[in-house]
């Protein structure tokens, strides 16, 4: 029985979600071996066979997978599928984008943003997490998607084989023209040990500069809320839920938001929450483990000073 | 150019799911059912498609029970011009979804599919791409906005850390997300008109599509709920048991 793993990779950098992704392939068992599919990106490989428990990483480049387009993805993943029983990638917005190809080539159903693995069943959360479906595939191969935020980092130390792989990838329909990416000197929202996030309550775009005084402070990274996106205060990936991202830090501060299930779906496994809202019945005090009923405007300054305090 | 989209009759966004007690799913019996979110986007860029003559015909699509009829007339209300129900009793995987929507769009022809990035209640996030690597059609995932062009269509992608921009020759599929567009509400002529724009109904086996699942479900259960904790009085009573008390700061 063996697993690919998918890496999550800018070429340069290998992300925390690979050795994530390493750890649910664990929880399956078998070998793994580790894909790293760029332009140029053999540092990133390189990083990759670090990772403990891994039997081989394989390093395959062409020009269309410089930006890990999903028709190049699908293209390569099933040229190496043959060795393998199940492919599983972080569900980030990259491999979510071209996962449900290689499944449906495979003539395989996808099981998505697995929570847990124990034997042969697969955890996944459904209805924004209202509910947990436990579920078993019938299928030859496996195509899984994990929520790395339900499962540690393997560890360093491994010293997997290294090869090369050269994939013919055809006429693909679509081309990469730019990027803006949000420049932050904060940590990545999935990865951060503390989220201070904003809700419609922030009232505009400019109050979450409020946010962002104690993000800064904290060394935390900042999120918001469906609402706060939906209404043009923050970019779509400070979304923090079911239609966002996942996130479980060691403390998630919640500011004007109500608590929206959609949104707990995707904080409630936090370490400890905090929060702060003036509506004293707001569903968020119902998870928070420390609530203040307070007016934000007031009570964000008020944070900062006690922070500086205490030596932040 | 003919855009078709898939629309998904799912639990409504504002009721949330209960688990039943013999754990073999969602209780959907006596609840409010609505347009999956992201398909409502959908409906509504196809619509601003067609108004700006970009689109030339305009199909909503939808597989499940005869309820689902409701779903395809909401997004006739919105403007599209007729639909295709597919019926079916089973809560079918994304698989076989996609294998009823090539079969679909095998016979109608289409340019475009414009889809939502997942459905709330089995939150898969996989048809649309399923569905494009069974046509060979390159996918546009997560849109925020949509340039339609000669023969190619521009899509402006969220991802993690920003936007990225894609072009795709067409025919292609398009994901929608949530900052596309804001759906529209139907107005009540238009939903009146739409009671008599023309609905195809057809089966999985009329389109030959087998729809066995590939997945066993061994239980449903209801996640661990956290306990309401405490309320402090103030932002330094706040610092002072985050420091103190949680140890997190």
């Amino acid at each position: 029985m063996a697993t690919l793993v998918v890496a999550e990779h800018n070429n340069e950098s290998l992300n925390d979600a690979t050795s994530k992704t390493v750890s649910a392939a664990q929880a399956l068992g078998g070998d793994i071996d580790i894909l790293v599919a760029g332009q140029g990106a053999s540092a990133a490989a390189e990083a990759a066979g670090k990772i403990d428990g891994v039997r081989a990483v394989i390093n395959v480049e062409h020009e269309l997978l410089a930006k890990q387009m999903p028709e190049a993805m699908e293209a390569t993943i099933i040229a190496l599928m043959d060795g393998y029983d199940t492919v599983m990638a972080a569900d980030t917005t990259t491999h979510k984008a071209y996962m449900p190809r290689v499944a449906a080539k495979l003539d395989t159903q996808q099981i998505s943003s697995v929570t847990g693995i124990e034997g042969d069943v697969f955890e996944r959360p459904i209805y924004a997490g209202n509910a947990l479906a436990y579920v078993k595939s019938n299928d030859a191969k496996k195509v899984v998607t994990v929520r790395t935020t339900a499962f540690p980092a393997a560890g360093e130390g491994g010293s997997a084989s290294s090869e090369s792989k050269s994939v013919e990838i055809g006429e693909t329909g679509s081309a990469f023209v730019s990027e803006e990416l949000t420049k932050s000197d904060r940590p990545e929202l999935t990865g951060a040990k503390i989220v201070i996030s904003g809700g419609r309550g922030m009232g505009s775009g400019e109050n979450f500069a409020l946010i962002d005084t104690i993000a800064d402070k904290l060394g935390a990274a900042g999120g918001a809320s469906r609402a706060a996106v939906d209404a043009g205060y923050v970019p779509n990936d400070y979304q923090v839920g079911q239609t966002g991202k996942a996130v479980a830090p060691e403390l998630y501060i919640a500011v004007g938001i109500s608590g929206a299930i959609q949104h707990l779906a995707g904080m409630k496994d936090s370490k400890v929450i905090a929060a702060i809202n003036k509506d004293e019945e707001a569903p968020i005090f119902q998870v928070a483990d420390y609530g203040l009923v307070a007016d934000l405007f007031k009570a964000l300054p008020e944070l900062e000073a006690e922070l500086t305090k205490v030596g932040y | 150019m003919k855009v078709l989209v898939p629309v998904k009759r799912v639990l409504d966004y504002n009721v949330k799911a209960r688990v039943k007690p013999d754990q073999t799913g969602v209780d959907l019996s006596n609840v409010k059912m609505s347009m999956n979110p992201f398909d409502e986007i959908a409906v509504e860029e196809a619509v601003r498609m067609q108004e700006a003559g970009t689109a030339s015909e305009t199909i909503a699509v939808s597989v499940g029970p005869a309820k689902a009829q409701e779903t395809i007339r909401t997004a006739l209300a919105m403007g599209m011009d007729r639909g295709i129900h597919i019926t079916t009793d089973e809560d079918l995987e994304p698989l076989a979804v996609a294998k009823i929507l090539k079969a679909v769009v095998d016979s109608e022809g289409a340019e475009l599919v414009l889809m939502g990035k997942q459905a709330i209640d089995n939150d898969y996030g996989a048809t649309g791409g399923m569905f494009a690597a069974l046509m060979d059609w390159p996918i546009g995932q997560y849109a925020n906005t949509i340039e339609a062009g000669e023969g190619a269509i521009e899509v402006k992608r969220e991802i993690d850390g920003g936007l990225q921009t894609v072009t795709l020759t067409l025919p292609a599929v398009v994901t929608t997300d949530l900052r596309l567009n804001e759906p529209r509400y139907a107005s009540l002529p238009n939903i009146m008109k739409a009671k008599r724009k023309p609905i195809d109904a057809k089966t999985p086996e009329d389109l030959g599509v087998d729809t066995a699942p590939r997945l066993t479900t061994v239980k449903v259960t209801e996640p661990k709920t956290r306990e309401a904790g405490v309320k402090v009085e103030s932002a330094a009573e706040l610092v002072d048991k985050l420091k103190n008390e949680a140890g997190v700061i």
